[in-house]
């Protein structure tokens, strides 16, 4: 726990209060094959003595936390007195980078664990009535979504939506509209995301809940038959009151799924569209520019919000577990 | 693995038919290890200088697309990973920036005899990197599509828009026009080309603040938007990848495009006939009244590690210079515009070379021109949908860089 947890998470804190020294500039001339040109740059040497003396950066507080690129306190003070109306406000912030990509992972997590929840809850309800030699297949041919690697699933089926691709043609036809792109409408892209989550998520559900259906005590079943109790009363007054447990279950590892969202949008070029916090961390800390502190504040926020998210869920398996204990 | 076998294969002929101490280019010992971006003319210029192994030469090489992520860490330590990186003007900064290149003078004076002058990369006076290879964007049309709509090759990207509207309203495509505006490093690279189109300036000279946010910077991103309405509306996907193949499948009419992609355009696989004979390269098209095109000058070339001992220095830059001769030059010499005096310029370098004589900009070797590259790709996305206005999305641009910028300690 303390190695493996504790102190991954400590470092990142710690690496989130700081930033880069200031870099010392001497101005040179740089040639090349195609001119010549005075520029401005940074004295390695110079740069080198200040790391030396204090290799972590320099002291910044809370500073990342606050500047525009992750909670803008400023930009936001600023937005609301210069903002007129409510939808002036809102769209002032959601064009600020960290709440945009709060918005859509929010959105993304809240439609994604109900969907996969009920979803897997009817699959396992429908695969648990096939007769049994067709139960193995389906089951296998059920989890191929949640095999697939997050990140290649993303991609076969970003080439298929595409217009040349399979679904991208069929909802041409359907809508009679060759100009429909499911990738360049904003809208379009996020219902791609969230059936792609969908999608990926489900198999996961249905076959927790189908293990918890083969549990399920059949006296009890056959009792409420007796009464009188239609298959839904059933499902509803027996079933799903006994699976509470796997529910929530579900529910918590579908909310942290979620909210750490990240493959799909790579795998469908969606970045211009939608955003998610993993998504800034893995931006700050791609390619040349190497923004330790700035990914280390967004991790550090992802874990306070997955805190505030997971709160209700955990006091109530809390309670749950303690009323068992009992 | 199979790589080892060869190598050790070559070493034991080399020991058995000329003794153990001499190696092919007259190097008689040291380590030489190459670490490289991974397309076919870097292939060929770290191939020829592989010749050089053998005896007491060691010999590694790593082609990869993640180089730009290797390259800090791998240098850093000592002695190096790397002996050599084959940088660009782009990727050169990060390493000048951590101090991590030896000056390359003393090598040059004894044994760069055959390079040229201007291929030396010097900075502050000192030769850091050797270029090789050039590279730019430059705009490639269908001649038979032109010819249909009875338009001429457009020199301005006001021309490339009528062109376009010509070939939308005779019936030909609906979408003809396109260039790489994937919303990552792509699209920046777009915004940073049309920018120095319109003549402007990054940065307040002589500091490192952004200054974006003025009449050039408007007219960039409305011609950009302009531009993409004559795109397919998947435009903020397109990559290299993905426009090479609309090309070949005939469904463009015009696009800009990296020279390095022309050999590809050019050659006889992957199209019809009637694509490959009509393609033609063209100069980047100029915009706005500006003189200079609108697109940016790229080179590669190669630097040598500081963390290492001067023997291997020494090693690796016999066989870099043996891997850019003229032999091997001659031996590929479509496979990039070649800054050596033995290349002869084919058809798939028309672009590249119209580009640099038109008089455009080198890509901009500042160690925050990333930080802004960064702040285009971030938010010019949201004004290319119609979410907002050309000066907010400036300002927004500025607020990014301004945030990234004071992290990396380049502001206050």
């Amino acid at each position: 726990m303390v190695l493996f947890i504790a102190l991954p998470i400590a470092s990142v804190v710690v690496q989130s209060l700081f930033v880069q020294h200031e870099q010392v500039m001497i101005e040179v001339e740089n040639c090349g094959p195609f001119k010549c040109e005075t520029v401005i740059q940074a004295d390695p040497d110079a740069t080198a003595a200040l790391r030396q003396s204090a290799p972590l950066g320099k002291y910044n507080a809370l500073k990342t936390y606050t500047n525009r690129n992750h909670l803008a306190f400023d930009e936001l003070s600023n937005i609301w007195s210069t903002s007129k109306t409510l939808f002036g406000f809102v769209s002032g912030v959601y064009n600020l980078p960290f709440y945009k990509a709060l918005f859509f992972t929010l959105t993304y997590t809240f439609l994604v664990a109900p969907s996969v929840l009920i979803l897997g809850l009817f699959i396992a309800l429908g695969v648990n009535r096939l007769p049994q030699i067709v139960k193995g297949p389906t089951i296998f041919a059920s989890l191929l979504p949640m095999i697939v690697t997050p990140l290649i699933g993303s991609l076969i089926l970003f080439w298929m939506v595409d217009a040349d691709g399979i679904i991208g043609a069929t909802l041409q036809l359907i809508f009679d509209n060759p100009d429909l792109s499911l990738k360049a409408s904003a809208p379009l892209t996020w219902i791609m995301l969230i059936i792609y989550g969908i999608w990926h998520s489900t198999p996961f559900a249905f076959v927790v809940f189908y293990a918890g259906l083969q549990t399920v005590p059949s006296d009890t079943l056959e009792a409420a038959q007796i009464d009188g109790a239609s298959r839904w009363q059933r499902v509803r007054f027996v079933i799903v009151p006994y699976m509470m447990p796997l529910a929530i279950f579900i529910l918590l590892m579908q909310l942290m799924d979620g909210l750490r969202v990240f493959e799909p949008i790579v795998g469908f070029s969606a970045s211009a569209k939608a955003t998610s916090l993993s998504w800034i961390i893995f931006n700050d800390l791609f390619g040349n520019a190497k923004l330790y502190g700035s990914a280390a504040a967004t991790s550090m926020l992802t874990i306070i919000f997955v805190c505030i998210i997971l709160t209700p869920v955990l006091i109530r398996t809390w309670r749950d577990f303690n009323r068992k204990g009992i | 693995m199979k790589y080892i076998k060869m190598l050790s294969c070559a070493a034991l002929m080399t020991g058995a038919s000329y003794g153990s101490v001499f190696a092919g280019c007259g190097i008689e010992s040291g380590r030489i290890s190459i670490l490289a971006n991974d397309f076919p003319a870097l292939h060929a210029v770290v191939s020829k200088a592989e010749e050089c192994a053998g005896g007491a030469v060691t010999f590694a090489k790593n082609h990869t697309a993640k180089h730009q992520e290797l390259q800090g860490p791998a240098l850093t330590a000592n002695p190096a990973e790397y002996t050599a990186k084959i940088v660009t003007n782009g990727s050169i900064v990060p390493l000048l920036t951590d101090g991590l290149l030896r000056p390359l003078d003393d090598l040059v004076a004894k044994h760069g005899q055959s390079l040229g002058k201007n291929q030396l990369i010097t900075i502050d006076g000192k030769v850091m990197a050797v270029a090789f290879m050039a590279n730019a964007q430059h705009l490639v049309v269908r001649q038979d599509i032109l010819d249909k709509v009875g338009k001429p090759i457009p020199a301005t990207y006001e021309e490339v828009l009528e062109t376009a509207e010509a070939i939308r309203a005779a019936g030909i495509m609906k979408y003809p026009f396109a260039m790489l505006t994937k919303a990552d490093w792509n699209l920046g690279e777009e915004v940073v080309n049309m920018y120095l189109g319109h003549g402007g300036e990054f940065f307040t000279p002589g500091t490192a603040e952004a200054s974006v946010n003025n009449a050039k910077g408007v007219a960039t991103l409305e011609m950009l938007k302009a531009l993409m309405e004559y795109s397919n509306p998947d435009f903020l996907t397109y990559n290299t990848g993905a426009v090479a193949p609309l090309w070949e499948s005939g469904e463009l009419a015009m696009a800009e495009m990296w020279g390095s992609s022309m050999g590809g355009l050019l050659d006889d696989e992957g199209s019809t006939p009637e694509v490959v004979n009509n393609t033609v390269p063209a100069n980047a098209p100029t915009v706005g009244g500006g003189s200079n095109p609108a697109s940016t000058l790229w080179w590669d070339g190669f630097s040598i590690a500081k963390n290492i001992s001067d023997e291997d220095a020494e090693a690796t830059f016999i066989a870099l210079v043996n891997g850019v001769s003229a032999e091997m030059v001659k031996a590929n010499n479509d496979k990039a515009v070649w800054l050596m005096d033995a290349y002869v310029p084919g058809k798939s370098a028309e672009g590249v070379s119209m580009v640099a004589s038109a008089g455009a900009e080198p890509y901009p070797m500042l160690p925050y021109m990333g930080l802004l590259h960064g702040a285009f790709v971030a938010e010019v996305p949201d004004y290319l949908q119609g979410n907002e206005s050309a000066e907010q999305t400036l300002a927004d641009i500025e607020a990014a860089y301004t945030a990234a910028a004071q992290e990396k300690g380049f502001l206050k």
